[in-house]
Formats: C-alpha cells, sequence, structure tokens
C-alpha cells in the first residue's frame, strides 16, 4: 500500500463521515415534528433540574450491579465446572447444569425480577428480605449466572483436550488439572466476553426499577411523567452511557492486546 | 472499485436525506373557528369523538362488567365517574353514545409528543403548571384529594398526623402528584417506593414491602374495598392552598379544548357534573383529615 493511497483513504473517511452526519442532522432537524422533539426531549433547563437527582438514583445502579456482579463471576464459574465434570456418575448434576442454564436464559429478565420480586416477599417466610432491591439483585444474579456461565464453559472447551490429558499424565487429579492448568487460561481467554455481558449487567439494573427501588430510569419516569417532558430520559441514558464507553474501549483494547500477543508468539 | 463504492455511498445517502427531509408541514389545530357545532370540531377521526383511558380501566372511575378489551370494568358503560363525564361531555359536543369511540392509552404515552390517536383523554390527571407547557388541560372536572391506605394492626395504623408517616415505607404510583405530594409534605426518611402500574404498587403493600399506599381519595376507596383484605384508609390529606385537580388532556393546540370548556360549564351549571359525582364517588366525603 503506497502513501498516496493511505491519504486518499483518509480523505474519503473523512468526507463520507461529515456528508452522513451531516445529512441525518439535517433530515432530523427539519422533520416537520422536530420542534416538538426538541421541546420534549431536549429541554436544557429540564436537564438541568433534573440530573442531580437522577445522579444520585444512578448511585443504586451502580450498587446493584456491583453487588451482583461479585456473585455472577463465582456462582456461573462454578455452574460451568459441574457442567464439565466428567463421568457418568455426575451426569445429575450436568442434568442440573443444562436445566438452569436453559430457564434462565430462556426467561426474559424483566419476568424473573417481577416474579421474584412480589412473588418472594408474598410467602410471608421469617427472615425472608422484603426490599425491592434485594430481590432484584438475586434475579439479575440468577439469569446473568446462566449467561456468564456459558461464557467460563466456551473458555474451557477451547483448551485443547490434550492439555488436560497432558496434566492428568504428570499425576495431576481432574480438580488439580482443572485448577493449575485448564482454568488459568480459560478465564484469560473470556475476559473480552465476560467485560460484554457486565456492560448488559450495568444496563439491566434499570429493570430493577419495576419493582420500586428508585434507581435512575425510575427517577428519570418519575419527572417525565411529572413535567410530561422526556429530557429526563436523555439525561438517565446519558449516565448510562457515561459508564458503559468506557468499559466497551477497554474490552476492545483487551481483545486487541491479546490478538497481537497472540500473533506475536506466533511468529 | 473501492473507492467508486465510497462515492456510491455517499451519493445514495445525500439522496435518501432529501427524500426525508422536504415532508409536508401539516399542523393540527389550526382551524380555529368560533363555531363548537358537532360539523366543525377538530376530531381524530370525523364524526366521532374517540376517547382515551388506560387498561385496566378501575372503579369508581369506570363501571359495568368487564368486556374486552377492557380489563375490570368497561368504559364503554357509562357507569363510573369518568365514562359518565367523558358521556355528559360528548352529549353536550352533540354526539350519541354510538358516536363516542374508547382506545387505550396507557398514562406514559398520553403526553407523549406526535400526533395523539384520542380527541382527549380521561385518566385521572392532574393539572400542573409543568405539564400545561406539553399538553392542553380541560378545566376541572374533579377537585381530588390525596389519602393513605394502610393494613390493619400495622405500626403506621396508630399514626395520627402527618409527622407520624415520616420513619414509614411508603409506596405511590408513578405519575401520580401523590410522589410529589410525599417530598413535598411528608418527607419520609425512606425512599418512596415508587411503581409503574397501580397494581404493582397495592402488590407491594399487600407483602408488606411498603407500609402505606399514597393515592387519591376515590381511589383509595376501591384500594381498600377490592384489592387489599384488611386494609383502611387512614385519611386523607389537607388540601393545598392552590389545590389539585383533574383534566382532560389534549394535543397541544387543539381547538377543541374550547369547546369542550364550554360544555363542562354548561355540565356545572345545570348540576349535571354534581349529580354524576354524587352518584359514583359519594362515599368519598367520609374520609377523617390527616394534620
Amino acid at each position: 500500500m503506497s502513501g498516496g493511497e493511505g491519504r486518499r483513504g483518509i480523505v474519503i473517511a473523512v468526507a463520507s463521515t461529515v456528508v452522513f452526519f451531516t445529512l441525518l442532522a439535517v433530515a432530523i432537524t427539519h422533520a416537520p415534528g422536530w420542534p416538538e422533539v426538541r421541546r420534549t426531549f431536549f429541554d436544557w433547563d429540564q436537564f438541568k433540574d433534573s440530573l442531580p437527582e437522577i445522579s444520585r438514583a444512578f448511585l443504586l445502579n451502580v450498587k446493584i450491579f456491583s453487588i451482583a456482579e461479585a456473585f455472577i463471576l463465582v456462582f456461573a464459574l462454578l455452574l460451568a465446572i459441574l457442567r464439565s465434570l466428567p463421568g457418568p456418575a455426575a451426569l445429575p448434576l450436568r442434568l442440573l447444569g443444562i436445566g438452569y442454564a436453559d430457564f434462565f436464559r430462556g426467561v426474559p429478565t424483566i419476568l424473573v425480577i417481577a416474579m421474584l420480586g412480589f412473588g418472594a416477599p408474598a410467602l410471608r417466610l421469617n427472615h425472608v428480605p422484603l426490599s425491592t432491591t434485594f430481590w432484584g439483585i438475586v434475579a439479575l444474579v440468577l439469569v446473568y449466572t446462566a449467561y456468564v456461565s456459558e461464557v467460563y464453559r466456551a473458555g474451557i472447551e477451547s483448551v485443547h483436550p490434550s492439555q488436560a490429558a497432558a496434566a492428568r499424565s504428570l499425576g495431576l487429579t481432574h480438580w488439580q488439572a482443572l485448577r493449575t492448568v485448564v482454568l488459568p487460561q480459560a478465564v484469560r481467554r473470556v475476559i473480552p466476553p465476560l467485560l460484554n455481558d457486565f456492560i448488559g449487567l450495568q444496563k439491566d439494573t434499570a429493570l430493577v426499577g419495576f419493582l420500586g427501588s428508585v434507581e435512575a430510569f425510575k427517577q428519570s419516569q418519575i419527572d417525565a411523567a411529572a413535567t410530561f417532558n422526556y429530557t429526563s430520559y436523555v439525561a438517565a441514558a446519558l449516565l448510562f452511557v457515561a459508564l458503559t464507553i468506557p468499559l466497551a474501549r477497554f474490552t476492545d483494547w483487551l481483545v486487541l492486546r491479546d490478538r497481537r500477543r497472540r500473533q506475536a508468539a506466533g511468529a | 472499485m473501492r473507492r467508486s463504492f465510497a462515492l456510491l455511498l455517499v451519493a445514495a445517502l445525500a439522496f435518501a436525506a432529501a427524500g426525508c427531509g422536504g415532508s409536508s408541514n401539516k399542523s393540527s389545530g389550526s382551524s380555529s373557528s368560533a363555531s363548537c357545532d358537532k360539523g366543525d370540531l377538530n376530531l381524530v377521526n370525523a364524526g366521532q369523538l374517540t376517547v382515551g383511558t388506560d387498561n385496566p380501566a378501575y372503579p369508581p372511575w369506570f363501571g359495568g362488567n368487564e368486556k374486552a378489551p377492557w380489563k375490570v370494568s368497561d368504559p364503554r358503560s357509562g357507569e363510573g365517574f369518568e365514562s359518565a363525564v367523558a358521556y355528559a361531555v360528548a352529549d353536550k359536543l352533540g354526539f350519541a353514545k354510538s358516536e363516542v369511540k374508547w382506545v387505550v392509552v396507557p398514562f406514559n404515552t398520553s403526553f407523549a409528543p406526535g400526533p395523539k390517536k384520542f380527541d382527549f383523554d380521561v385518566n385521572e390527571i392532574s393539572f400542573t403548571p409543568a405539564r400545561a407547557k406539553v399538553v392542553d388541560f380541560s378545566d376541572s372536572y374533579y377537585n381530588v384529594n390525596q389519602a393513605i391506605v394502610v393494613k390493619k394492626g400495622t405500626k403506621i395504623a396508630n399514626a395520627k398526623s402527618v409527622a407520624d408517616l415520616k420513619p414509614h415505607k411508603l409506596g405511590v404510583q408513578i405519575g401520580t402528584t401523590s410522589y410529589q405530594y410525599i417530598k413535598d409534605n411528608i418527607k419520609p426518611s425512606k425512599q418512596p417506593a415508587v411503581y409503574e402500574t397501580n397494581d404493582a404498587a397495592v402488590a407491594a403493600l399487600k407483602n408488606g414491602q411498603t407500609d402505606a399506599l399514597v393515592v387519591d381519595l376515590p381511589t383509595a376507596f376501591y384500594v381498600t374495598a377490592a384489592q387489599v383484605p384488611n386494609s383502611k384508609i387512614l385519611g386523607q390529606f389537607p388540601t393545598s392552598a392552590s389545590g389539585e385537580h383533574f383534566g382532560l388532556v389534549f394535543q397541544k393546540g387543539n381547538s377543541l379544548v374550547r369547546c369542550v370548556n364550554k360544555a363542562l360549564s354548561e355540565l356545572k351549571s345545570d348540576g349535571t357534573l354534581q349529580q354524576i359525582q354524587d352518584k359514583w364517588l359519594s362515599k368519598v366525603a367520609g374520609a377523617p383529615v390527616l394534620k
């Protein structure tokens, strides 16, 4: 590739991007309903009024995903190990693992949250917490454990069987081989998809609001309903994006670094 | 090859944008004719009055037996306070009962920007100046008070004043002015729980996840009578200086508002509105006021 062609490529890329976004902006701002949309979604005063309270409510989202993620990482790994247990005797455990993953990946998250959040406290058992946030976190842990266990499992299966076989031939038990040979490689390989699920979890904390907990989205709904103005939604969206974008870029960087290392090792 | 593709892409984008930029500029509510004759009204569907409300339709606002697509009751029955008000307004505007069509409009979409699918929405929506910037409200058809529902035998059931409510977990439905009332006047020590629907707020009260439910007084009577066993209305809150009232909701700038206000004022002066209120909301006067 010569330098001239590279430069021409950059010029075309810039021109194409500028033309695309200019036309998009023109199309949107000339739409017949634009003044109404601007008034109801992009009202600066409304934004300033609602942002402090939504930011405070956003702390609850941060709390929810921080607690949930810690449990998910542990439980999902246990589930993945359960599903990779060898031998006919472990069949019931494997079936349990498969059933769990199928069920919780199949049921919409909001349904799990609604059923647990309103159902579990209705049992009126002693010592069962009534807090809606608690049940929201439990629901998220259940659902995301199913997803994340699949990620771990893919990682475990990506480690060539000869590695485990070699470890066993050196006298390691199945558990020792798993812990010292397979898992360290597996986990490192799946860090990018793990972070991807983490981003998904961050967004799904908004679903906990369904139970009455006032997190960022619920707070923005309260503001929207009080004023009939949706600018508070935009404020909440910006807060979520501000949190997920750094994580997304970090994930990209990890993928790139991993690829470079492997290419370097191959050469 | 690649360069020509890039040029093609740019050309295609330009074409697409030109296509959607030049839409027609129709605006609604432009006819400001003085007449409120049936034929001159600005309507979503010609020849019929299209009225929106949320589903399920709860007593005492709506009555009659449940009939699809409506749940719990049926706005088309003419029974229940808001159904009766809607038909009375329709009658004053010159519509027969058969010319009134009901559409399901969830509360959250009643104020969404863009064209509305109803002529007016009747859904216990309180007037506030902020809301009136986005939609048009009719004059009041009901002056409302907020009330608090608790379960009998719980700690909060012994509360005697607004101040006694402070340490408790309160629940409200989103979009009601009850939430604002709690924040401004009760100032509880625990963050109140806010639910999308009244059903969810009621479920939480039943489960003991909240200690009390703050709703408008007529709804409070329905909640205690039909939705939460062993519950009672602890009291209603003192009316604020400016008062709170429900209004019918219209597309901003709709010329129909003036004619509906004319109909409402006739219904007030000839006593019809009071009769409807006495018939469907008669029990409401009985709740003690919490100081």
